[in-house]
Order: structure tokens, then sequence, then C-alpha cells
């Protein structure tokens, strides 16, 4: 089970109360995880990737682990922790604007 | 009573401000989409309880809002506006080719008879067109296509496609507008389109006869003639008598002929409103003075409407999506500000008074008249 975090606008415009616990199938990476979380919430499509490229927005960033995995290959496996349902994987707006 | 619904887009969400006829007593609500930047919200003139409204951040892109009851209740519809095919490039503010890239709707216009039906004029200057109510959008892509468009510039705010003029006589026939490559007109839908462009002077490109490169701000008309447009160009007030085939400058007296907004009275299709704005340096009125200016038909003879207005130390700006009339007996006349305040008149501009003094920056005013 795999712990998403939402910023508050994504989680108001999906209704989404809290984490999200996706089950994946397969190797946890982000493309897995944001797939599955976009199949659960299509209003979210276009607004963590860009829709056609599916390139990570600019101002979006992720993080695990007190890592951030923003750059990391998007197919590149998550941390164990995160795999595990130990630590949440964050989505987050980046700090801009002044 | 008859009532009016007034739709207010800032940039830190929207806001429905609704009055009986008298239009002295408001009730608010909102913000709808707090935190989000709300280009613009219109309603369907063929079913008022349906609105649709643009909401985007830098961060999390383009959403399409859609509400069934008169703006209380709302619901994400589709976000994905593709362009069609290979996009291509347009000009750069340097001068080199820059891809098209998608950035945000800037103005969502409702058919006039379908409630289904929706156009959305987009950054990068695009056309889209949705036949289910906002659920997917459709380029209509022969507006790019148009074979000026790899000359197209953006403005300061971007290449935006920001007017929509549907004309009642013909569903086929569209006027839009591009800053700051101009006007068009399709006359067959969107397959095909014209820039409609002459007459139109800009110093800030050198050719006197260039068909595109205008920086039109905004355009208006009247539905009973729908020949007649009024434009506000960057500089210049302008009026055409044949539909956009060609243009004449009515600026007259005005103080200054820079601004953005413009809009014609419901009843009398030969009065027009303009808000002067100092100049593209100063986006401001002059002298710290918030006027209206009123044209009764007279090309070029213009009224300042004050009363009710401030007429010191006021240094906001009217923006162009952000006036609009509505059609009670005697007209109403809105209007929004960067300063937040959405003001009101019942009686044609005569007198003013504002409905709500402090929201964030007014993107766009829009107004429905209610049975």
């Amino acid at each position: 089970m795999i712990r998403v975090h939402l910023p508050a606008h994504l989680r108001t415009i999906a209704h989404i109360d809290g984490e999200v616990e996706l089950d994946l199938a397969g190797v946890a990476t982000q493309r897995a995880v944001l797939d599955a979380l976009e199949e659960r919430y299509p209003v979210l499509r276009g607004t963590i990737r860009e829709h056609g490229t599916g390139k990570r927005r600019a101002f979006v960033r992720f993080f695990a682990c007190e890592e951030d995995l923003s750059h990391a290959e998007p197919d590149a496996p998550l941390p164990a922790a995160v795999a595990a349902g130990a630590e949440p994987f964050l989505v987050m707006g980046a700090m801009a604007g002044g | 009573m008859s009532g009016v619904r007034v739709l207010v887009g800032t940039r830190k969400g929207a806001f429905v401000l609704t009055s009986d006829g008298r239009r002295a007593d408001w009730e608010i609500t909102g913000p709808h989409f707090p935190g989000w930047e709300i280009y613009h919200v219109k309603g369907s003139p063929a079913e008022p309880d349906r609105i649709y409204a643009s909401q985007s951040t830098g961060w999390f892109g383009q959403l399409i809002q859609r509400s069934d009851d008169g703006g209380r209740n709302w619901q994400p519809v589709g976000n994905e506006f593709a362009y069609d095919g290979e996009p291509g490039t347009h000009q750069w503010y340097d001068g080199t080719p820059h891809p098209w890239e998608f950035a945000r709707v800037w103005h969502l216009e409702p058919s006039m008879t379908d409630p289904d039906l929706v156009y959305a004029g987009v950054e990068d200057a695009a056309l889209f067109r949705s036949n289910d109510a906002g659920t997917t959008w459709q380029e209509l892509p022969g507006l790019r296509g148009h074979g000026s468009g790899p000359h197209w510039q953006p403005g300061a705010g971007g290449l935006c496609l920001h007017t929509i003029i549907q004309d009642p006589r013909d569903p086929n026939r569209l006027v839009i507008a591009i800053s700051a490559a101009g006007a068009f007109r399709t006359d067959d839908g969107g397959k095909s389109w014209q820039a409609i462009n002459r007459g139109l002077q800009s110093g800030q490109i050198p050719d006197p006869d260039a068909e595109v490169g205008h920086c039109v701000h905004h355009i208006a008309r009247h539905p009973e003639r729908p020949d007649v447009l009024y434009m506000q160009k960057h500089w210049d007030v302008m009026r055409s008598d044949d539909g956009g085939d060609s243009w004449y400058e009515i600026s007259g007296d005005l103080p200054t002929d820079f601004g953005f907004a413009i809009d014609v009275h419901a009843h009398e299709p030969g009065t027009v409103y303009v808000v002067p704005i100092t100049s593209d340096e100063h986006h401001f009125p002059p002298d710290g003075r918030l006027r209206v200016y009123r044209s009764r038909g007279a090309d070029g003879e213009w009224e300042p409407l004050t009363t009710g207005l401030p007429q010191q130390n006021c240094y906001v700006n009217v923006l162009r999506d952000a006036m609009a009339v509505d059609s009670l007996d005697s007209c109403g006349v809105y209007f929004g500000t960067t300063g937040g305040q959405v003001y009101a008149s019942a009686d044609a501009g005569d007198t003013w008074a504002p409905i709500v003094r402090d929201l964030p920056a007014v993107l766009s005013v829009e107004v429905q008249t209610l049975p």
C-alpha cells in the first residue's frame, strides 16, 4: 500500500480528506503511483503532470523520505519505505511567487 | 421580480453577486475556488443556471468548472486543451520562433442557443469548442492555420485569445480577437478565418497596412446590430460598420484612448462605454480619477460619468473582460477593478455605487439578467 499526500488545492478539487492509499500491482515508481492516482481521481489529470507529455508540471515537486525526488526518473523504484507504506509520497506545490 | 446575477472572476477565486431588479441590495457568495485565478465566468444564455468558469494556477494548471444550478454547486469538467496536430510555432518576444504552448483559458463563450456548446479562447492563442458541456474540447485549427499564424507575437499579457463574439443571425459566424495579433472572423463555423484589421493603426508596428500585429484589447457589439463592432485597441477606440471589414477611429475627445474594457448599452445599440486608462506605462486612470465615458451615438463625443466613482487618489485598472451590462428596463452597467471593487450603475451609468469593495483583483465581470 502506497500513501500519497497531496497539497490542499488538489485535495479540495478531488474531494480527498487526508492521505490517499493506493495498492499497486507492480514496482512502486513515480509513474505507477501517479497513474493509479489519476485513475482513481480523473480530475487530477493535468494538474500534477502535463496532459500529453506526462511531464511533471514546473511548480510541482515530489518529496519522500526527506529527499527531493522531483528530478528522479519516473520509472525508478521509489524508496522502500514508500513502497512499504511506512513513509508517504509527497506531492507539493513549489514555493514560488515571492 | 426579475433580477441580476453578476459573475466575478478574481485573482483568488470567483464570486457571485445577486440582486433583485432594483439592484440596490446585494447578496454575495464566494470565494468559489479560493486561491485559484479565475480568468472568466460566464452563464449560458440558453440555460441561465448553467455557468462555466475558467480556474487556473501556475502550480496546478487549468480546470474548467461547470455549475448547473446558478453557481451554488460546481463540478470540474474537461481540462485537456490539446492543439490539433503538430502545434508549430508563433513568434516569441524576441522575434524567434516559439512552439505553441497551452497556458490557460482566458475566455469562455457559451452558445446563444445550445447550453452544451461552449467556446474557449486560450493562451497561446487558439479557439476550442466543446459540444458536451465542457467534458471534452476540440480545437478549431483553422484559426492558427491562418497564414499569418507563425507571425503572431504575444502582448505583455501573453498570446491570448480573449474575445469571442457570436452572431445571432448565423452560428457559423464568429469574431475573435488576439493580443497582439488582431481580430479575425470566420463565416463557416471556424474552418477558415480572415484577418479583419483594415483601418487599425498601431504605432508599435512600422507597416501602417499590417494585416496582423495589432494589440486589440477587447471588442463589443449589440445583438440587434451584429455588423457594428466597437473595439478598445491598445491605443484608440475604433468602430466598424461592416462586421470588421474596415475600422475607423471614434476616440474623439476622450482624455486618453488607451484602455481595456468596452461594452454596449443593452437597449441603445449606439451607446458605448469605455474606461480610459492613462497609458500602457501607467495602468491607472488619468489624474487618479476613475471615470467611465459614454458615447451616445455621436462618434467621437464622450461624456464622463463620475457620480459615485472615486475622483481622487484612485489608481486601479479595469481589465478587458471586467465590464458588462444587464438588460433590465433601465440598463445596468457593471465593472470590476484591480483594486477589488465591483461598481454597479442601475441607470445606464448616470450614477454608480460599489457592490463590494475589497475582493481580490478583479479579472472579469459578466452579468445575467434573470426572469
